[in-house]
């Protein structure tokens, strides 16, 4: 190995201090069984995706099952803010929007919860106390991942003492790219250990990774490595979280449980702003892996602005007639 | 005519929202006759979600449109009757087919139509002057009074003059800075359709104008209604109905231009009854001598 990108990460010879779950407990003993295994993984006919894909979303769900999505989409989201702008009263805005997105209709379910940077979750956690909304931090040098190991851990640790209960990690996408997935495990296996009780979202970047085969090897790395949740983007980069990269993510967890028995939540993130994209993901997670993972324990929206068209459409719904975004606010 | 050895190009026109022109989302069409009966073209029929979309459109094409110029406002609308001018033949006999006019008096109609375009587009920087002013106040203070437009205005146009009627109630809500959906004459939405060719060729940005071929009746309501529409002129409204969607309007405090007992003599000098419903007249302290 020859760690240009990173020169702290641990040299090839050491063993992981990690062994995955079995049946695949000696797939990380070296970085060509690592290799072998994710590169024997099936390849993804990603015409066969788009296709799949574009049938579920033709489904047409309307009237009560609308409404159902609607409130349960309002129940995933991460509403997030991530601008270099944000400052703690912004941070508190958008608790309190998590709290009650909907002023004008308390019967509006809150979100799962609030994401920001790792330096204002004391201020998100301050806010959300005693209301089950989660804190979620970004780290790990978010959102290019490019910094030394050793940053990355303290960035971890530095959210979760500000009161984060949930980290969204970058995976070092150069390693990667350059076919260093025992690196790239590695790292992974480190920020779960900093984390502690916290739990691990793995963004995979996916808008980075180029191919569906990459997103699916990507998937694994993350899983077996024991990330809880696997997540799509970091929104900074385009194209996102598009539904094909959403099938073979969900293909992955599914096929993961099969296998392990352990299962593991799925968060798509960035690109996904209306009503309808949010329902053609619920549709695609019935289809794809089943209703089990309909809970905002197992699958989360990553969204800012998605929020407020979920809740023009419920006002749709409740009063007849269509809304305008001078009924919601802005952040 | 075309000679007999020739398939005729049986047209099916589309909506113009968001400066596209997509079908109706629902893809309902229905046949539009000429004024004797006769087969003309089929046209989409627009539903709600077609009148959803091209509201916000218009949303979308609101902030560009008020912050332009007056001046520059007003040479796009210029442009506009350049662009029919070009198109003055196929005007002319698609409102004389729609109207059952004789070639002269088409003529003289979309004449006055092009002749509107101009008329509105030298008002566009003469408003404020004449609507606005500085106020006299007691106190150290000056106030000044500027005309700004409403914001997205939804237009159910006459039934019955299909091109100068049109031309008419649109131009009016643009020249004052608004943004527009409108709702074409059902029975005669041809010289729309063609004026809505001409808009995405001139050069009114998309989503300025969104014209929508369809039932006034139907999609009256969802506009009047509808919480991100800041007014509505009820010109095209069947007399049945207008008092119902003048009370919806008043829901969300939308302003309305009441329909005329009968369509009023459209080649009449408009004057600036059609311009004013649709400001919004904004105040401003100014201090002085400091």
């Amino acid at each position: 190995m020859t760690h240009v990108l990173d020169p702290d990460a641990l040299p090839g010879a050491t063993p992981a201090v990690h062994a995955p779950l079995p049946p695949y407990d000696d797939v990380t003993r070296s970085d060509s069984a690592f290799r072998a295994f994710l590169h024997g993984l099936s390849g993804v006919d990603q015409v066969g995706a788009e296709a799949r894909v574009a049938q579920l979303g033709t489904r047409s769900i309307k009237t009560t099952s609308k409404a159902w999505a609607i409130d349960t989409a309002i129940s995933m989201v991460d509403l997030t803010t991530l601008e270099g702008a944000d400052t703690p009263g912004k941070v508190r805005s958008l608790a309190a929007k998590a709290k009650q997105p909907d002023p004008g209709d308390p019967t509006t379910p809150r979100v799962a919860a609030v994401c920001v940077y790792g330096d204002l979750a004391g201020v998100a956690r301050d806010a959300l106390v005693g209301t089950g909304i989660h804190v979620a931090a970004v780290a790990t040098a978010f959102p290019s991942g490019r910094a030394s190991r050793a940053v990355k851990i303290a960035d971890v640790r530095d959210a979760v003492e500000n009161g984060a209960d949930e980290i969204d990690m970058v995976i070092d996408r150069g390693a990667f790219l350059t076919g260093r997935y025992l690196d790239v495990y590695e790292e992974i296996v480190a920020v779960k250990e900093a984390c502690g009780d916290a739990h691990l979202k793995v963004i995979l970047e996916t808008g980075e990774l180029t191919t569906l085969d990459n997103v699916r090897r990507a998937s694994w790395i993350a899983m077996l490595a024991g990330g809880d949740f696997i997540k799509t983007s970091t929104g900074k980069v385009s194209p996102a979280a598009t539904l094909p990269v959403s099938l073979v993510m969900l293909e992955a967890v599914r096929d993961f449980r099969i296998a392990t028995g352990r299962q593991v939540g799925f968060k798509p993130a960035g690109g996904i702003r209306t009503t309808k994209d949010a329902v053609k993901h619920l549709v695609l997670i019935n289809e794809t892996v089943g209703p089990d993972w309909l809970d905002p324990d197992w699958f989360r929206f990553g969204a800012s602005s998605l929020l407020n068209d979920l809740i023009l459409q419920r006002q749709k719904l409740r009063t007849g007639h269509y809304s305008g975004p001078d009924y919601v606010t802005v952040d | 005519m075309i000679g007999n050895d020739r398939l005729a190009v049986r047209k099916t026109y589309k909506l113009y929202v968001g400066g596209a022109f997509p079908r109706s989302e629902s893809g309902r069409t229905y046949e539009v006759t000429d004024a004797k009966g006769h087969f003309v073209a089929n046209v989409a029929r627009a539903s709600r979600k077609d009148a959803r979309d091209a509201v916000v459109a218009a949303r979308g094409a609101f902030a560009k449109w008020s912050g332009a110029t007056a001046y520059n406002r007003g040479q796009v609308l210029y442009r506009v009757a350049e662009v029919m001018e070009g198109r003055h033949v196929q005007f002319c006999e698609e409102v004389a087919a729609a109207e059952g006019l004789s070639t002269s008096k088409a003529r003289a109609a979309v004449d006055a139509a092009i002749d509107r375009w101009v008329w509105y587009a030298g008002w566009t920087d003469k408003l404020a002057a004449v609507l606005g002013g500085s106020n006299p106040v007691a106190g150290p203070y000056f106030g000044f009074s500027t005309p700004e437009p409403s914001g997205v205005v939804a237009v159910l146009a006459p039934q019955q003059s299909s091109l100068l009627g049109l031309v008419s109630v649109l131009a009016p809500v643009l020249a004052t800075g608004n943004t527009a959906v409108v709702v074409t004459s059902e029975e005669r939405p041809v010289p729309a359709v063609t004026l809505a060719e001409v808009l995405a060729t001139s050069d009114v940005p998309g989503g300025v104008v969104n014209l929508l071929t369809g039932d006034a009746e139907e999609l009256g309501p969802w506009l009047a209604e509808h919480a991100d529409v800041d007014g509505i002129d009820l010109t095209g409204a069947p007399a049945s109905r207008a008092m119902e969607f003048e009370r919806e309007a008043a829901g969300t405090i939308k302003r309305v231009v009441r329909p005329p007992a009968t369509e009023p003599d459209w080649t009449a000098d408009p004057g600036l009854s059609r311009m004013t419903p649709f400001l919004e007249t904004k105040t401003v302290w100014h201090p002085m001598g400091v």
